[in-house]
């Protein structure tokens, strides 16, 4: 018998066409503000109820995200989303709204890189052309879905997170012929019609040719316990999943961590970061390297001194990071080979009552960035 | 003049215990209030309560354990008459704060709307 | 140890072996954790709870020097802080008061006055009965029930004894 591998490799190496981050008001206030494509001034986005806003966050994202990828809802295979509420209210809603063959997906906060998992495979697998992918979270429905209601007077502790107002889309594609009218939001661009390469020009005046994006391969990750229970605790509760996933695909994979650019974990904030630097540093991963590639989205999203606690949680920061961040550093060349990994705490409203501890579980998707329509990178080809 | 301070200080060592406890332990807001309004209940229960009520007057009655505390006392109270008032004595003592939470609280909830992140 | 932690964590094994690794990691991961600052928390939780219950002793002997009984003072009293607390709930400031004020709001009766309207108000637009109505004892319910049940036992006990 075969041993088990967690690690999918995609022959066809899918491509993310484009990519569209939302941010809420706060997170528009943070660090990461110039990386989404767009921020709300006013948290309820113009809706009456909490959910519908998410709703509407994440159905701008997909529309948005299409429209740069040159694409029509006709043209769409599948969407794959996700949220935090139960039932996935704010995915079935906008799916509604779409009119596109639709998989609701739960994986708690690591639901982005659930999603392009699945989303990849059916565009490699040639099922679909074309596949949406995206989550979302909001701060307004998650916090009195999980924890306590807003207007409560309670102190969070120090451990605490901040659930992200955000939404993240992706459009995946088996090739890139016919794509990209609109490549990656930046105003001022050009584009060279023979090479299929498009030109970006920034503000100072320099020329970057803008990059492919390719998903090379993905390690679906083992749901872990490390038998936290307090609620306030996330980020240690999946940072053990966090390493896990990451430790098994760079042992599968027979790579180390500085084979990328960047590693990003989904949403541990201050403290899971740090426990998977001691925690990879303990698996025998060199201190400087950890250094040098390692980061987490929860605490990239806010600066400290938003009152955050431990920094930011939730589908959605993950994925507005991911798909600003992460997707815009790519498109631009600035990082090459990317590794995120989301993580997702599989928590129900009820089971803390009945005394469960918080499981993490964690996926890990490699990207790499190719110039043009080149086939630059064989990695992970066998 | 005393009375000022001391329903100060206990008022304020009340409050300094609920902290404790929650900052301590992992125990939430909710569960705080419930262990703090038992406790009133039943340290009044056993007469130890009182004194410090006469002490601090306000400064023991406004903490929530002075609400288990009013609750006890109108039970024991009530018990001094007969079976019923022991059973009803209590949510007697304490019917006017129960009355206005619930129908000053629908009220507000139904005329304001819950605001987002500051 | 801490490999140890991290293969083993997800397996179910063992109960036993189970809460150790669960303590240990508990351990492990609590020198990440910045504790709250626990005399500045006490300090404020203090200063303001303090503050609350002298202002409502100030009150009551108002109401004492308007003609109100002994009795009737105190339950004003208590009216108007939890009408207070409610209203400021109601306009979203109690959460940045009870923020720095801590436990010396949530302890006095204002903590649970906000406790009934908090979430109330949060699940107005599920409907004034069973949004409104019911969310308005989800978090205070358990207050509630614990004080009335333990007053009506207390209440029970003493008319027992009072038999003999």
């Amino acid at each position: 018998m075969r041993a088990r591998k967690q690690t999918l490799k995609f022959r066809n190496r899918p491509y993310i066409i484009s990519a569209y981050a939302i941010g809420g008001k706060k997170e528009g206030e943070g660090p990461l503000h110039d990386w989404f494509d767009e921020c709300l001034s006013d948290d309820t986005y113009g809706e009456n109820t909490w959910e519908k806003s998410e709703s509407r966050m994440l159905k701008t994202a997909m529309t948005e995200c299409m429209r740069r990828g040159g694409k029509t809802t006709e043209e769409i295979g599948a969407v794959l989303s996700g949220d935090l509420l139960n039932q996935l209210m704010s995915s079935s809603f906008m799916a509604r709204d779409l009119q596109i063959p639709f998989l609701g997906m739960y994986g708690a906060c690591s639901t982005m890189t659930e999603s392009l998992m699945l989303g990849a495979v059916l565009t490699d697998g040639g099922y679909s052309d074309n596949v949406m992918i995206g989550a979302s979270s909001h701060y307004c429905t998650a916090e009195r879905q999980f924890r306590l209601p807003l207007e409560h007077g309670n102190q969070r502790p120090p451990s605490a997170q901040w659930t992200a107002t955000a939404a993240g889309a992706m459009l995946l594609s088996r090739g890139i012929e016919g794509n990209s009218r609109d490549g990656s939001g930046g105003k001022e661009r050009g584009r060279t019609k023979n090479t299929g390469t498009e030109l970006r020009i920034d503000g100072a005046g320099n020329v970057y040719a803008q990059r492919q994006i390719r998903i090379e391969c993905g390690t679906i990750g083992k749901v872990i316990d490390a038998g936290v229970k307090d609620s306030n605790q996330m980020g240690s509760a999946m940072a053990p999943a966090a390493v896990d996933t990451i430790l098994t695909h760079l042992e599968e994979t027979g790579r180390t961590l500085d084979h990328y650019d960047l590693v990003c974990t989904g949403d541990l904030g201050f403290i899971g970061k740090s426990i998977v630097r001691d925690l990879l540093e303990d698996a025998g991963v060199s201190r400087k390297m950890i250094a040098d590639v390692y980061d987490d989205c929860g605490a990239m999203i806010y600066a400290p001194e938003q009152d955050i606690h431990s920094g930011g949680s939730g589908c959605g920061c993950s994925a507005s990071v991911f798909a600003g961040y992460v997707y815009r550093n790519m498109k631009e060349g600035k990082i090459g080979r990317a590794l995120i990994v989301s993580t997702g705490a599989m928590l129900s409203t009820i089971s803390p009552f009945q005394g469960e501890s918080i499981p993490g579980i964690a996926h890990a998707i490699s990207l790499e960035s190719v110039s043009g329509i080149m086939d630059r990178q064989k990695g992970c080809r066998k | 003049m005393m009375t000022y301070l001391y329903a100060f200080l206990i008022g304020g060592g009340i409050c300094v215990i609920g902290q404790i406890l929650m900052d301590a332990t992992k125990l939430t807001a909710p569960r705080v209030l419930v262990i703090l309004v038992t406790a009133g209940a039943l340290l009044q229960a056993f007469h130890l309560y009182e004194p410090l009520v006469n002490l601090a007057q306000t400064g023991a009655r406004v903490p929530l354990p002075g609400f288990g505390y009013s609750l006890a006392k109108g039970a024991m109270e009530g018990a001094k008459e007969n079976l019923l008032e022991a059973v009803t004595g209590g949510i007697k003592a304490a019917a006017g704060g129960i009355t206005v939470a619930i129908g000053w609280g629908y009220l507000i909830a139904l005329v304001f709307n819950p605001k987002s992140v500051r | 140890m801490k490999q140890d932690k991290r293969n083993h964590a997800g397996a179910p094994d063992d109960p036993k072996m189970k809460k150790e690794i669960a303590k240990a990691y508990e351990n492990y991961s609590s020198q990440f954790t910045p504790k709250p600052r626990y005399f500045m928390n006490a300090a404020r939780a203090f200063m303001s709870g303090g503050s609350i219950c002298a202002a409502s002793l100030w009150l009551e002997e108002c109401f004492i020097g308007w003609g109100f009984s002994d009795k009737t003072a105190a339950v004003c009293v208590v009216m108007i802080l939890i009408m207070a607390a409610q209203l400021l709930t109601g306009l979203g400031l109690f959460d940045s008061i009870a923020k720095f004020a801590g436990a010396g709001v949530v302890v006095p009766i204002t903590g649970f006055a906000n406790s009934m309207v908090a979430p109330a108000i949060e699940y107005k637009k599920e409907g004034i009965v069973l949004g409104v109505g019911a969310k308005l004892f989800s978090l205070a319910g358990p207050v509630l029930v614990c004080g009335i049940t333990s007053s009506m036992v207390i209440g029970i006990v003493y008319w027992i004894m009072g038999l003999f």
